[in-house]
């Protein structure tokens, strides 16, 4: 059972279904667009509403069109439909864009609505969202954006000075009221469900379903499958003894948001806007980016750096066992998972004052793009020496590769120029990058010479210049 | 005004063709398309496929009652290959089923045995295998050779330019409807209803009396839907007229992406020769045009390039030819500027390898050229109300350009790892369809008895904001609420023979045409008044819904007015019929005045590079715009807004790739990049400039669609100039788009040679 909008609906469709199929096809609500099917354009976003264990609604914007109705469950779908008001009027929202000329052919259009009502919505949970996040993930090829940036700034200075909760949102007209009644409504809902609530493993795992869906949507689409993110097993982050344990369903916003995070992290916002979009963040799970084996998935990269381990756990025989993450990628696309073995957490040792971490990814397009090279490195220095090194670096090989002889040439040396210019003949053998439509090989080797200089530039600007690395 | 639309789109109650509700028994269809590039079919296998459940039926070639050509301005294109296999993605078979899904899995179903032929896939080597569409066009202007010799300065280059996919975000879809006896209604996402008519016409065996074409708006289309929206409609057509049910076809995002054509990828060579006082004296450019496997509109295209091809210059001698190459990709066809900002890049990439060996700024050599009035294009038309240079003033003095210019010296010098460079990007664009008789256009207006008003025209509503510029006109005119006046669907039956929304001309020609319609009921009304008043036309006026007599109320309401006229049995409906004068062009002579006007404007673009990681940010783009009497200042500066940022992708990130077989890697949204929030520059400026308009534009407001794209090309030379301020002897390299991979490898080439990344050699131990 779930909500659309403010209808409460059981639906026949089985749990693969995209979202967006159900809402276009089985519900003929059709303000929500279809354009590429692959989470890259954001005309399918909506918000999924889910109460959360304060008794709040939590709501986030995803992209429809590679979401399972199964991640819906017990939530509540919000469309372009349920954002307009009941009178015909324009909601504050539509009037900001409308004054704006932000709107040409339209297609487009009621996405936007949509994500800069996240953006209003997540005001209301004390949380500011920039405009330009807001829209990380909604494309526009007729206006250049830059009349959609007007009106999202208008809204957002709105926001600023009102400060509103929910109940302000619906008095300053950028909701409409039944909005008010939806966390009662939610919370009926789930009394009605807890009871057939039991986790099922029988079909295809999926977290946030948005490397299944891109890959094999239309298939998925027809019949059920084992949705992850409402196991409570598998979610959570935890601290204990200076390590951190993460449910593996965690989502990449989750960590982004997560305020122990940010202060061992403190560029974690920006290191992780380079990761996907807003909507993909919310729904993208760190087990899924893992399991997907892709060379540059970001997220692998990052906790290659940070020294990962994967708690894996057989479901039939009901057996665990633990391997280090650079363990687990095998060979292109092959990871050392089991079959009817899924992954259940993660830990990683928490950095401490002497732990430096940087991330750095160049892709053609800087953000909502998959990555040309991406590199994440975790060094601790002591007396200007290396204690630790972990470097790791994507899209150079068949898998996300942990560069462990350049990370062990690097331990005990001194911080100097001369040290990295070793370095990175190691690395130009450990690595073996091929074209590709993301760069030549040449190109990726070039960027991971460069990104490797980048992280220590960055982290020891007095330290390094690149003329004498390049000499 | 805003866009009508404005309230339905940001309610989510546009709708868009797949929006419309099903008719019971649609039949849903979808193409199987060839999976190689060049070749000979040799066998087609449809029984298991046609044996799959909720299949209708699977049509070819055969299934054709009338002829298998859909071509447009050559007869060279057939609906569904028959033999010859032309490019991958060519459709070969249409499968008709109860649902999108029944349809899907059928398609897997087909197999297809092809004898491959290697493919061509670049317009050199097409040139070199004598692959031609069409006859080579030149045009000459002065003696290029004799100019030649007497030039201080003579450069030579080459160019590439990439294409560009469409990326409308409403991917190409059609819906026919049987209706009765052999009829066929046809409803569209087209720029072109006619032409879709025709073709389906022809396709079908039909007069083109018993197909009617409907276009309700278009979710984008930039050219993409001009020609290319076409075969979708023409085979859902088929489908309806042989399955007497209707048939919806929309193609999934990577069928549109792999079976239709893009924006011309151009080689070019150019020479320039410049004197002692940096005044271009001649300039030679040869274009290739990678023009695909069918003409589809490249010769049109073709053309528009050599007429564009000096841009804002004056050139006294030039030389300008440009071959038309057939290879084996998708039919690239109309993208906004249509072979203009193809030629215009050359121009500019002349200017700037002869600067950069000058050791000076491109700007100086610009501004040095730019055109003055009563100067002559190569193809004789002479500028009129020239505004290059006023548009270049305007743009410097208003944008303090050279303050800006050393403001990014001085940033260049005190930063180590990014550095800023500044481009200026002068444009000129010539408006009309550049094939004459196209020039033309009709309306039809209807005054109902309430006071409320229909408008047809022959103009496509897709984001551009004709209808509501429509709705203008008529609404001035008439002097009533824009909310009497409804801006009907493109239809064919009420409005036929129309040219396709294109070529930035669909306001003007619509425009004018419905001008002159509402301006015929107005003068009857006027004379309804006046009898009715008992006095004078001439002193009878409209204003606000009142009837004036001498400037003065006359107590009669426009609502009253119109019901007067029907009782005494005037006509309240028009037809108008609009043609461009003055315009004329002689292919023979490739002299002629094809230009009803010109279009100017000045971009200033700055852009800043790391040279670390080779990535870049194009920081701000300056405009100064000629807008003419911009009837609609909303509207025009999203369309300039709007424009820029196509071009910026073009130049910049949008990377087509296709490999030596002719396979589009750049299948999808994830490796074909458009610009995203982050992407545009934080500033756009625009500043109009101070004009009194043009007589040919509707209201005097200039065609706006077009012009503005090619101010993009600035942000190429913007990287290019950063670069050379990490690197005063770089090399120029004019190989757009303009990628973090090339200009990473530019900067450290000279690191890469001295010494390579020994890894090579590893390998081969
Ligand atoms: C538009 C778009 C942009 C993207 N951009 C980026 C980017 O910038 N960087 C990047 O790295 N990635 C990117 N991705 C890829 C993707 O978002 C990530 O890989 C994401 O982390 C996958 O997680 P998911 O939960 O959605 O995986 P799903 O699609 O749900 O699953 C992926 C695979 O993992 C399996 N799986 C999931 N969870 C478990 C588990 N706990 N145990 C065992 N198996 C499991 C599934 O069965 C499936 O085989 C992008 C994707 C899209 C659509
Ligand atoms: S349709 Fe593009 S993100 Fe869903
Ligand atoms: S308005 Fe057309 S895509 Fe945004």
């Amino acid at each position: 059972m779930l909500y659309l909008n403010d209808q409460k609906l059981s639906p026949s469709a089985p749990s693969g279904r995209s979202i967006l199929e159900f809402i276009r096809e089985e519900q003929q609500l059709k303000g929500t667009k279809l354009v590429c099917r692959e989470g890259d354009c954001g005309a399918c976003s909506v918000l999924l509403g889910s109460l959360q264990a304060d008794g709040k609604l939590h709501y986030q914007n995803i992209t429809s069109c590679i979401a399972p109705l199964a991640n819906a469950y017990g939530k509540q779908i919000v469309t372009i439909e349920g954002l307009n008001l009941k009178n015909g009027r324009l909601n504050r929202i539509q009037q900001a864009l409308k004054e704006a000329a932000a709107t040409q052919c339209g297609f487009c259009t009621p996405g936007f609505v949509v994500a800069l009502s996240n953006m209003a919505l997540q005001k209301a949970m004390g949380k500011d969202l920039s405009p330009k996040d807001a829209l990380s993930g909604n494309i526009c090829r007729c206006t250049g954006y830059k009349s959609i940036e007007r009106a999202a700034k208008q809204i957002f200075e709105l926001l600023q000075r009102e400060k509103p909760d929910l109940q302000k949102l619906v008095q300053l007209e950028l909701l409409p009221r039944y909005f008010l009644n939806m966390p009662q409504k939610l919370k009926e809902l789930q009394h009605q469900q807890s009871s057939n609530g039991q986790p099922s493993f029988q079909h295809t795992f999926v977290g946030g379903g948005t490397d299944l869906y891109v890959q094999q949507g239309e298939a998925l689409s027809l019949g059920e499958v084992s949705p992850l993110c409402s196991q409570s097993q598998l979610s959570g982050i935890s601290v204990k003894n200076n390590t951190y344990h993460i449910g593996a369903a965690t989502t990449i916003s989750q960590i982004r948001e997560h305020p122990q995070w940010q202060k061992d992290f403190p560029k974690l916002h920006e290191m992780l806007r380079l990761v996907a979009s807003l909507p993909i963040r919310n729904m993208a799970t760190l087990a899924g980016n893992f399991v997907n084996a892709s060379p540059i998935g970001d997220m692998s990269i990052f906790f290659l750096a940070l020294g990962a381990r994967l708690q894996l756990l057989h479901l039939a025989q009901n057996k665990t066992r633990e391997i280090p993450l650079e363990d687990f990628f095998l060979d292109y696309k092959k990871t050392a998972l089991q079959k009817g073995e899924l992954i259940q957490s993660l830990s990683c040792p928490r950095p401490d004052a002497h732990t430096h971490f940087s991330f750095e990814k160049v892709s053609k397009r800087t953000y909502l793009d998959i990555a040309s090279v991406n590199s994440a490195l975790k060094i601790c220095i002591k007396n200007q020496h290396i204690t630790e090194a972990r470097l790791a670096i994507g899209g150079v090989k068949a898998i996300p590769l942990f560069c462990k002889k350049t990370s062990d040439f690097l331990k005990g040396k001194e911080l100097c120029s001369k040290t990295l210019r070793q370095a990175t003949e190691i690395l130009q053998d450990e690595i073996a990058p091929i074209s590709d439509v993301r760069g030549s090989a040449t190109y990726k080797r070039l960027l991971a010479q460069q990104l490797f200089f980048a992280h220590f530039i960055k982290l020891f600007p007095k330290t390094f210049k690149l003329k004498t690395l390049l000499a | 005004m805003k866009n009508i639309d404005s309230d339905k789109h940001l309610r989510g109650e546009s709708l868009y063709l797949d929006d419309l509700p099903t008719l019971q028994g649609s039949l849903h269809a979808m193409v199987f398309a060839s999976p190689t590039a060049h070749g000979l079919l040799q066998k087609l296998e449809l029984e298991e496929a046609r044996k799959s459940c909720g299949v209708w039926g699977i049509l070819t070639a055969r299934d054709i009652p009338g002829e298998n050509q859909i071509g447009n301005i050559i007869p060279d294109e057939p609906l569904f290959a028959e033999k010859e296999i032309h490019y991958r993605g060519q459709p070969i078979a249409l499968i008709l089923a109860e649902s999108r899904e029944a349809a899907r899995q059928a398609r897997q179903k087909i197999k297809v045995e092809i004898e491959e032929f290697p493919a061509v896939t670049t317009a050199e080597e097409a040139f070199e295998k004598g692959m031609f569409i069409t006859e080579p066009r030149t045009f000459t202007m002065g003696d290029v050779d004799r100019a030649f010799a007497k030039c201080a300065h003579v450069f030579e280059g080459k160019t590439f330019t990439n294409g560009q996919e469409h990326l409308y975000l409403e991917t190409q879809a059609a819906y026919a409807i049987p209706a009765e006896g052999d009829q066929i209604k046809i409803i569209s996402s087209t720029q072109g209803p006619s032409q879709v008519q025709k073709a389906a016409a022809q396709v079908l065996g039909l007069p083109m009396h018993k197909i009617e074409v409907e276009v309700i708006r278009l979710g984008g289309g930039f050219g993409g839907k001009e020609d290319q929206a076409t075969p979708w409609a023409v085979m859902a057509a088929l489908g309806a007229q042989l399955s007497r049910r209707p048939v919806k076809l929309v193609l999934s995002r990577s069928d549109d992406l792999l079976m239709t054509g893009k924006r011309h990828p151009y080689s070019a060579r150019f020479k320039i020769g410049l004197d002692e006082n940096l005044k271009i004296l001649a300039y030679e450019a040869r274009f290739l045009q990678n023009a695909g496997a069918a003409a589809d509109l490249s010769p049109a295209v073709a053309e528009r390039t050599l007429f564009h091809a000096t841009n804002s210059y004056f050139v006294k001698n030039a030389r300008l030819s440009v071959y038309s190459c057939r290879t084996h990709l998708p039919p690239n066809t109309a993208f906004r500027g249509f072979g203009g900002p193809q030629g215009m890049f050359v121009m500019e990439a002349a200017i700037a390898l002869a600067a950069q060996k000058l050791k000076i700024e491109a700007r100086h050599i610009q501004q040095a050229n730019l055109l003055q009035e009563g100067d002559r294009f190569p193809y004789g038309q002479r500028a009129e109300q020239a505004l290059a240079r006023k548009s270049w003033e305007t743009a410097y003095l208003h944008y303090k350009a050279d303050d800006l210019c050393r403001k990014a010296e001085d940033f260049n010098k005190k930063h180590e790892y990014i550095k800023k460079g500044v481009a200026f990007m002068p444009i000129c664009f010539g408006i009309s369809f550049t094939n004459t008789p196209m020039n033309q256009a009709r309306a039809l207006v209807h005054v109902y008895r309430d006071g409320s008003v229909g408008i047809s025209t022959g103009a496509v509503e897709m984001g551009q904001g004709v209808n509501t510029k429509m709705l203008q006109v008529a609404a001035s005119c008439f002097s009533i609420q824009p909310e009497r006046i409804k801006i009907e669907t493109t239809n064919t039956t009420r409005v036929a023979n129309t040219s396709p929304s294109a070529a930035s001309a669909t306001s003007d020609l619509n425009g004018k045409a419905l001008l002159k319609a509402c301006e015929q009921i107005k003068k009857r009304l006027l004379k309804t008044a006046a009898k009715e008043l008992k006095t004078n036309p001439q002193k009878i006026s409209l204003q606000n819904e009142c009837v004036l007599i001498d400037k003065k109320d006359s107590g009669l309401r426009w609502e009253e007015l119109v019901q007067t006229a029907l009782l005494q049995r005037v006509s309240l409906s028009e037809t108008a019929h609009y043609a461009t004068p003055k315009i004329r062009f002689d292919k023979k002579r490739e002299k002629g005045r094809p230009f009803s006007y010109h279009v100017y404007g000045t971009a200033i673009i700055t852009a800043k590079v790391d040279g670390l990681r080779g990535t870049y940010q194009i920081e701000s783009v300056q405009i100064a715009h000629d807008f003419g009497k911009s009837m609609n200042t909303a509207i025009d500066l999203g369309q300039v807004e709007g424009g820029l940022v196509q071009g910026l992708g073009w130049m910049c990130m949008e990377e087509l790739a296709y490999d030596k077989n002719g396979r589009l890697l750049s299948n999808a949204l994830s490796t074909y990049k458009i610009p995203d929030l982050f992407s545009v520059p934080e500033r756009i400026e625009v500043v109009p400039l101070e004009d009194e308009g043009h007589e040919a534009a509707i209201l005097k407001s200039k065609a706006v669609g077009e012009p503005p794209l090619m101010y993009g090309i600035g942000a190429y030379f913007a990287i290019l100039n950063a670069m050379r301020a990490f690197q005063s002897d770089l090399e120029p390299f004019f190989n757009a788009p303009m990628t973090p991979e090339k200009v990473l490898t530019g900067l450290l080439k000279k690191q890469v040679k001295n010494k390579p990344l020994h890894v090579e050699k590893r390998q081969i131990g």
